[in-house]
């Protein structure tokens, strides 16, 4: 178990190292967080619908199509001078390589979560102070459960044409448990609701993560060989 | 230390199958190069690769004195990120293939220096030329100082002059573990190869129609054995 994660960490160190020296998909995805939230902020009619309604919604569509920018770029890199083969021929073990590409992977997606969450914030006008660390955990569990998925499913595209289209195309299916958890659990959240009544939620996340964490992290192998 | 039994592999199914390794088998020890010759599309790619276990062949076995640790493999790709210099890139081969983290640096300048590329070693591998990325991807196969050296076209796109001095570096390296390593070399053309081998094959159709002892073969002679046993030139189709 220390080295799969000691490896898996060399991975991921590497891959951060990568993207903070180029910072192609992480900016891209920043900055296609402040305009979406943007063009949701002016485009909306606030009589219409109370912003509080709409909010969870607009924050986790967000948050989403960003993160599908960042899981794209996860084994695109590996394919510059043919890297993948390099990494298939090492000792390093499938699930170690696959681990390392989580936790990059959820490193970028936080930091764009993290700044998409005071944008949110300031465009919306939604107080968060009395919930923040909840809401934290709720967009660490949900994020857990997508980008899990995500650089299952990048691993499963990366050699086809049209890549980027192809996951967006079939990750969302699988997204829409954590999604239905994850907006309805911010929205009682922001509504200042009890905890029985989105408990039942908060478990469908964790359920959600625990399964399909354990299975990409089974099923990898068989996206990588040959 | 290197072994293969019966290998047999194929690619699709029914009338459309191409067979690109049939029945290869052979047995090498410490300071034998095998040089495998063969038109493209006779298999020898898929034939490293099942050396080197990044496909599991449908027949047979491969047997690798030390396992993975003990292979080094350089293909038509340098597996080097552009946007890491030459040294991290050697630090993060060497941590994937277990040198123990006071080991790696020193032997990262070692390989350089040996390579001749000390002072490329804080460069950005995306600014050094087709033969210093070359070099730097030999440098990286050989970070972990592995016994068995698989070689899968390292000419190719390389000019005369680089092509030449990649051929007087593996002739060196040849040497290098103890004892000497074990070294496959794929390659289409004859010249390039033939003074490397200790050993020479002739692959076709995914079979060994030729497997023997150099010799004193020189280039020509070994051409010439190429010519008959496999047909047209080295680089028919």
């Amino acid at each position: 178990m220390g080295e799969l994660m000691a490896q898996a960490w060399t991975v991921a160190r590497k891959d951060l190292v990568l993207e903070f020296r180029t910072r192609t998909a992480l900016v891209s995805a920043v900055v296609f967080t402040a305009l979406v939230l943007t063009v949701f902020n002016f485009g909306r009619d606030p009589t219409a619908v109370p912003t509080i309604d709409l909010a969870p919604t607009i924050l986790w569509v967000t948050f989403t199509f960003a993160a599908m920018l960042t899981l794209n770029r996860a084994f695109q890199l590996e394919l510059e001078n043919q890297a993948l083969e390099g990494l298939l021929v090492s000792p390093l073990s499938r699930t170690s390589l696959y681990w390392g590409k989580l936790i990059a992977n959820l490193v970028f997606v936080a930091v764009v979560e993290g700044v998409g969450l005071p944008l949110f914030v300031l465009f919306f006008d939604v107080p968060v102070g009395h919930v923040l660390v909840p809401l934290i955990g709720v967009i660490a569990l949900a994020t857990l459960g997508f980008v899990a998925v995500g650089t299952l499913f990048s691993a499963l595209v990366m050699r086809t044409r049209f890549a980027e289209l192809l996951l967006v195309v079939i990750l969302l299916p699988f997204l829409v448990p954590p999604l239905i958890g994850a907006v309805q659990v911010t929205a009682r959240l922001l509504g200042g609701r009890p905890l029985s009544e989105w408990v039942g939620y908060l478990k469908l996340l964790a359920a959600y993560d625990i399964v399909f964490v354990s299975l990409a992290s089974v099923l990898f192998r068989f996206t990588v060989d040959e | 230390m290197l072994s293969a039994e019966g290998l047999r592999h194929a690619f699709g199914e029914g009338g459309g199958q191409v067979v690109a390794l049939d029945g290869v088998s052979f047995n090498l020890t410490s300071g034998q190069t095998l040089a495998v010759f063969g038109p493209n599309g006779a298999g020898k790619t898929t034939l490293l690769k099942v050396l080197a276990g990044l496909i599991r062949p449908q027949q047979g076995s491969v047997r690798v004195a030390g396992g993975r640790r003990a292979i080094g493999w350089i293909g038509h790709q340098s597996h080097l990120y552009e946007h890491l210099t030459v040294r991290e890139n050697l630090l993060f081969w060497a941590s994937l293939y277990g040198v123990p983290a006071a080991r790696r640096g020193p032997r990262a300048t070692e390989v350089l220096s040996r390579l001749g590329m000390g002072d490329r070693a804080d460069q950005p591998v995306w600014s050094l030329s087709r033969g210093l990325a070359q070099r730097a991807a030999i440098a990286k196969a050989l970070i972990h100082d592995p016994s068995v050296l698989l070689l899968d076209e390292p000419f190719t796109g390389l000019d005369l002059a680089a092509a030449a001095e990649l051929r007087a570096l593996l002739g060196e390296l040849r040497g290098g573990a103890a004892g000497g390593r074990v070294v496959v070399l794929a390659t289409h053309n004859v010249d390039e190869g033939v003074e490397l081998a200790t050993d020479v094959a002739f692959q076709r159709r995914g079979r060994f129609v030729h497997f023997a002892p150099r010799g004193g073969r020189g280039s020509s002679e070994i051409a010439e054995a190429y010519r008959r046993a496999v047909g047209g030139k080295e680089t028919d189709g």
